[in-house]
């Protein structure tokens, strides 16, 4: 029998499929491209629930409250998001990434059937 | 995301199978392809190259950007003999993101003072190589030098597919040694994939060259570089 390599406690694809399977509506954000210093690599999740509670990280706390409002909205409409951040950006003084990076994250939500 | 194709990646993933998810940006739309599916895509050389590189992507597709989501397991390294070399080895394939497992019966070698902090098995491969779990996702080395611990060993990391299975011992000491695997009825195209000598050709000398010839070996069968056979 295999050992699963991944920690099922603090595995965020394990963590969304079971507070899916508790009945809460959930999103899931995944950092899809980084340029220059990003401090969180591709490939990093955050799950978010409707009421705004969530778990991991896609930028080391920069830019987590921005993800989890919109990842609310996403929960609500249904529809799929790219978002953006960087230092380029207009927001990026509120919600920007500190280390000078860019990073874009998809934001998605859990559909079932 | 499809609450079944988490719950399939998830399974997958449980397993140690490697899969990707693709992902259409624009639209949404969303498939899990497994590793033994690979072939038959489209794109499959890109897909192919991001499931070797280990690393997640945005690539340009058909229908515009695609996110490919590569999910591979963590690979182990598996080392038959408490040596000298392992020694060497055991760090360095940890520090390059190995789970690293030493197995030598030998209680003369299997000691704790000579292997701190790293995880030791003072048993017979036959014993402690199942409950390990070699896979495809395993690199292995036989470094004991003794036939009666190497050879069974390495006919089980050729059962297990494992990515890479490399043998201590000279062209000689093989030519031996596959004739032995020959006689227990290991086939010649398994026994065609194991590295003897082990290492890449860096003429090293010393235990920790060789442990590093011997990793960056294992690294070209893991990432497909041009060392990889």
């Amino acid at each position: 029998m295999p050992k699963p390599t991944h920690d099922p406690k603090g595995d965020i694809l394990a963590i969304a499929e079971r507070w899916a399977g508790e009945g809460r509506d959930v999103a899931l954000a995944t950092v899809i491209e980084t340029w220059g210093s990003a401090p969180r690599p591709v490939g990093s999740h955050l799950v978010i629930d409707a009421e705004g509670a969530f778990m991991g990280s896609v930028s080391g706390g920069c830019v987590e409250g921005a993800v989890v409002t919109e990842a609310v909205d996403v929960i609500a409409g249904g529809d799929p998001k790219v978002l953006e951040f960087g230092v380029a950006d207009e927001t990026a003084w509120e919600v920007g990434l500190s280390c000078g990076g860019r990073i874009r994250v998809y934001v998605e939500k859990l559909t079932r059937g | 995301m499809e609450l079944g194709l988490l719950a399939a990646l998830n399974e997958e993933r449980s397993q140690r199978r490697a899969v990707l998810v693709v992902t259409e940006l624009a639209s949404g739309a969303q498939r899990l392809i497994r590793e033994a599916d690979i072939d038959a895509e489209d794109e499959a050389d890109a897909l192919r190259a991001a499931l070797l590189s280990g690393r997640s992507r945005v690539q340009p597709g058909e229908a515009g950007e695609r996110f490919v989501a590569v999910h591979v397991p963590a690979p182990k390294f598996v080392v038959v003999g408490a040596v000298h070399i392992s020694q060497a080895l055991a760090p360095m394939a940890i520090a390059a993101g190995f789970d690293v497992t030493i197995v030598d019966p030998r209680t003369a070698f299997a000691t704790a003072e000579r292997f701190a902090g790293l995880r030791l098995i003072a048993e017979w491969p036959d014993e402690a190589l199942p409950a390990i779990g070699l896979d495809r996702w395993t690199a292995f080395a036989a470094l004991t030098h003794d036939p009666k611990i190497d050879d069974d060993a390495i006919a089980a990391a050729l059962n297990a597919g494992c990515f890479y299975v490399g043998a201590l011992g000279s062209r000689k000491t093989h030519a031996k040694r596959l004739e032995r695997l020959a006689e227990c009825g290991v086939n010649e195209r398994d026994t065609a994939r194991i590295h003897a000598p082990i290492g890449l050709d860096i003429g090293a000398q010393s235990p920790a060259e060789i442990a590093v010839a011997v990793l960056a070996e294992a690294i070209a069968a893991l990432r497909g570089g041009q060392h990889a056979r």
